[in-house]
């Protein structure tokens, strides 16, 4: 039979777009059934009593946890430092907080910060390749350093600074490397995950279970009777820069 | 098919200029393979200063790729015969400029093996997936473009029907490829510097002024080297479109300047006390931002008076202030300080470090070697007439 | 068609020297069998059948990745009912295979795959043991 060149390609056209719109099916068909099974929603976060953190000065056991539990390396050079949890003084977090004449309760005093685990992230928003998302089941941000290309996207559109990048390897910076949690390569972007491979085992944050006043509280926030939300409840509590609208999930007690 | 040939062949000065850039891209290149065994560590960039010279130098060379549209538009749209000679040249430093952009955005990523995320997960709401589209789009539309209408000219036929609407959809395609990268800083709430409605507006004119004034320069050197002549009319009808785009530009920079100097707002007076006077004993921007902000008033001066303008001596300088100044606020004061200070207030100095600078210094000859081959071809098509 | 000797006695030998490797490797018996890998001592069932392992080991560890990383599925069951933890080091490496150099590396290099990146980052348990004063 003879078919004119003008036929085959047509064919082989249609045939192409065939098997492309199989696929297409096939992946939104996969896409639609692993988000159908996710069961009761909680909202991870964390309330941080200002009046019991650091009462012993230059403690720091909650990032030293930290740094431990996730393989954290350690850089001199602040230029090329990583860290998922540190201590900042007072008026660097809430700058308009206390001004001119107002009383200034906790001039000076470092408070921990860390990623802020957002509702509405900025950061999420702007990855082109969704290597960072956030998690619909417990509102955790979460990283993917194996699709991470290090643009550094995220970096700039956190309004924190709570993320790291990785400008060299890691690994010779690390004291003791710690098998239960991978370390990172160069070239990635990194930041707290509420330690989620933890809370997968059932544990607490790292940071948490160290904090020996007791002064880092987690729970869930969708329950009204957690914890967290019974302290809020009773006490003023501040968020980092709410204005911005980015609806963080960590409040501080003053 | 593109005519390679014609590059090859060259007298002494081309083969030394040509040589030269290879040399560079040589240097560029061996520099980024360090860069790939030790991480961007080499570079100057830090974790308050996440973005440097690499991005600033992506964001001006969008703007230059953009401005080829200034050329397109009047002849296609407008019929604006003058500019009949030139409209190729502008769509080929488009294509140098855009290939430029896609390599400074390459050599700043941290895992450059895996770009093709960017296209293999699509993520329609974030930016700068769509910077990704609309370059790569804007690359292939005026690729095409040029080598259709070389190899008409080549041939002495009119180019094809159906090339008019594909060079009819490069100009607002031009216009996209500039709002898209001004979107990807002002729509980032931690960044007072960068939220500003008027950033589009403000690239899109900075563009539309320093493309232009390269490309007059370009045409200038061509008439010295290769005895082209674009041209009295396109060139000083060119320089209007700078004067005009620079007029306009200048303009949204001061009313950047009242808004945030009237209302005083601390957060968002800081960055532009930063890049002006510097903030805590750190000035080091401070010296280029008061050179672009200066440059600026001899380029309006010698643009606005027609005699000067149009004088062969003073229009090449106003160019070059043009460009100067331009480069010097987008290609490195508008990244810097939207960095500075930091979230925590902090002042980070960013001081590019020798490989970063040869990195980006190889880019640019890319560029330039690129935009060499492609002018001689179309100049070698032109004398074989 | 005078040239019809030199061509074809030019193609053959050009197949000649193109399948060099083939036939010199089988003649002189230097042709390596696979290398002696050390296979773990503790456990005989791996997470699933050798024969799959062998051709698709890495299919495996990248649908674990996934499931883990972005699904929070951290539970495997292997085809005989036990249920595994989804991970490279833990399962993988400290409970069975120690030694990295020892098996994943020989068929690796012996095969010439550039050995998988993966422990850039997922800490071998031999690493730990030299770093350890």
């Amino acid at each position: 039979m003879r078919i004119t060149r003008k036929d085959f390609l047509r064919l082989s056209g249609l045939g192409l777009l065939g098997v492309a719109g199989r696929m297409a099916v096939r992946g939104v068909a996969k896409a639609s059934a692993s988000s159908a099974g996710s069961n009761a929603t909680k909202r991870w976060g964390m309330v941080i009593d200002l009046q019991k953190c650091c009462r012993e000065n230059g403690c720091d056991r909650c990032i030293k946890a930290c740094n431990t539990a996730h393989n954290i390396p350690q850089f001199p050079d602040r230029a090329h430092e990583v860290k998922w949890v540190w201590n900042q003084p007072f008026e660097t977090v809430f700058p308009l907080v206390q001004t001119d004449y107002a009383r200034r309760a906790y001039a000076g005093q470092p408070i921990p910060v860390m990623c802020n685990h957002c509702a509405s992230p900025p950061c999420v928003r702007v990855c082109p390749t969704q290597a960072t998302w956030k998690r619909e089941e417990d509102g955790i941000v979460m990283m993917d350093w194996h699709r991470c290309i290090g643009c550094r996207y995220c970096m700039a559109a956190c309004p924190y600074g709570s993320r790291s990048f990785n400008w060299q390897d890691p690994r010779p910076a690390i004291a003791a490397l710690n098998p239960d949690f991978p370390t990172r390569t160069k070239g990635v972007v990194e930041k707290c995950n509420f330690c989620e491979e933890r809370l997968a085992r059932g544990l607490g944050p790292a940071c948490v279970e160290a904090c020996q006043e007791k002064a880092l509280i987690f729970g869930d926030f969708a329950d009204s009777d957690s914890e967290p939300r019974r302290l809020l409840r009773s006490r003023f509590a501040l968020q980092r820069k709410p204005e911005l609208g980015t609806s963080p999930s960590i409040y501080y007690l003053v | 098919m593109f005519m390679l040939e014609k590059a090859i062949v060259g007298g002494r000065r081309y083969r030394v200029w040509m040589l030269c850039l290879c040399g560079l891209i040589l240097a560029g290149v061996l520099c980024y393979l360090r860069q790939l065994t030790q991480g961007l560590a080499i570079t100057g960039m830090s974790r308050d200063v996440s973005w440097g010279l690499y991005i600033a130098q992506f964001t001006f060379f969008v703007g230059v790729a953009a401005s080829a549209v200034m050329v397109v538009l009047p002849y296609y749209l407008h019929d604006y015969k003058a500019f009949g000679r030139i409209t190729i040249l502008g769509e080929l430093l488009a294509v140098g400029a855009v290939t430029m952009c896609m390599l400074f955005v390459f050599v700043d990523m941290g895992q450059p093996t895996r770009v093709l995320n960017v296209l293999r997960y699509p993520t329609p709401w974030s930016l700068m997936f769509w910077d990704f589209i609309s370059l790569g789009g804007y690359l292939f539309l005026n690729a095409l473009i040029s080598v259709i209408m070389l190899r008409a000219e080549r041939e002495e036929v009119p180019p094809p029907k159906w090339i008019k609407p594909i060079v009819i959809l490069s100009i607002p395609w031009a216009i996209s490829i500039h709002t898209v990268t001004a979107f990807l800083y002002s729509g980032l709430p931690g960044h007072t510097f960068w939220m500003t409605a008027v950033l589009a507006p403000r690239f899109l004119a900075s563009a539309f002024a320093s493309g232009p004034a390269l490309l007059i320069l370009l045409c200038l050197v061509l008439r010295k080297v290769a005895g082209f002549d674009a041209g009295c009319e396109a060139i000083h009808k060119l320089g209007i479109i700078v004067t005009y785009a620079m007029v306009i530009n200048v303009f949204l920079i001061s009313v950047e300047f009242f808004t945030v100097f009237y209302s005083r707002i601390p957060e968002h007076l800081e960055h532009f006390r930063y890049v002006f006077l510097g903030l805590d004993g750190n000035y080091h921007l401070a010296p280029w931002m008061w050179l672009s902000l200066l440059l600026s008033v001899p380029a309006l001066a010698l643009l606005l008076v027609p005699a000067w303008r149009n004088s062969p001596r003073l229009l090449p300088l106003a160019c070059v202030f043009v460009f100067v100044s331009l480069w010097l606020d987008k290609g490195l004061g508008l990244i810097v300080g939207g960095f500075t200070p930091s979230p925590f207030g902090a002042v980070t100095v960013y001081t590019p470090t020798w490989p970063e600078a040869t990195i980006v210094a190889g880019v640019w000859a890319i560029g330039a070697f690129i935009i060499t081959v492609f002018y001689k071809i179309t100049l070698s098509v032109r004398e074989a007439h | 068609m005078g040239d019809r000797p030199q061509i074809i006695a030019g193609l053959l030998v050009f197949v000649g020297l193109f399948t060099f490797p083939f036939w010199h490797a089988r003649a002189s018996k230097t042709a390596s069998a696979p290398p002696p890998i050390k296979l773990p001592v503790n456990e005989k069932q791996c997470v699933a059948p050798t024969s799959y392992m062998l051709t698709s080991h890495m299919e495996l560890l990248g649908n674990w990745r996934n499931e883990v990383v972005r699904q929070d599925q951290r539970q495997f069951r292997a085809l005989d009912g036990k249920v595994y933890e989804k991970s490279l080091t833990r399962t993988c490496m400290l409970e069975c295979h120690k030694d990295k150099t020892e098996f994943c590396n020989r068929c690796h290099t012996y095969s010439g795959v550039p050995s998988c990146y993966c422990c850039d980052c997922h800490v071998e348990p031999q690493l730990i043991a030299r770093r350890t004063p």
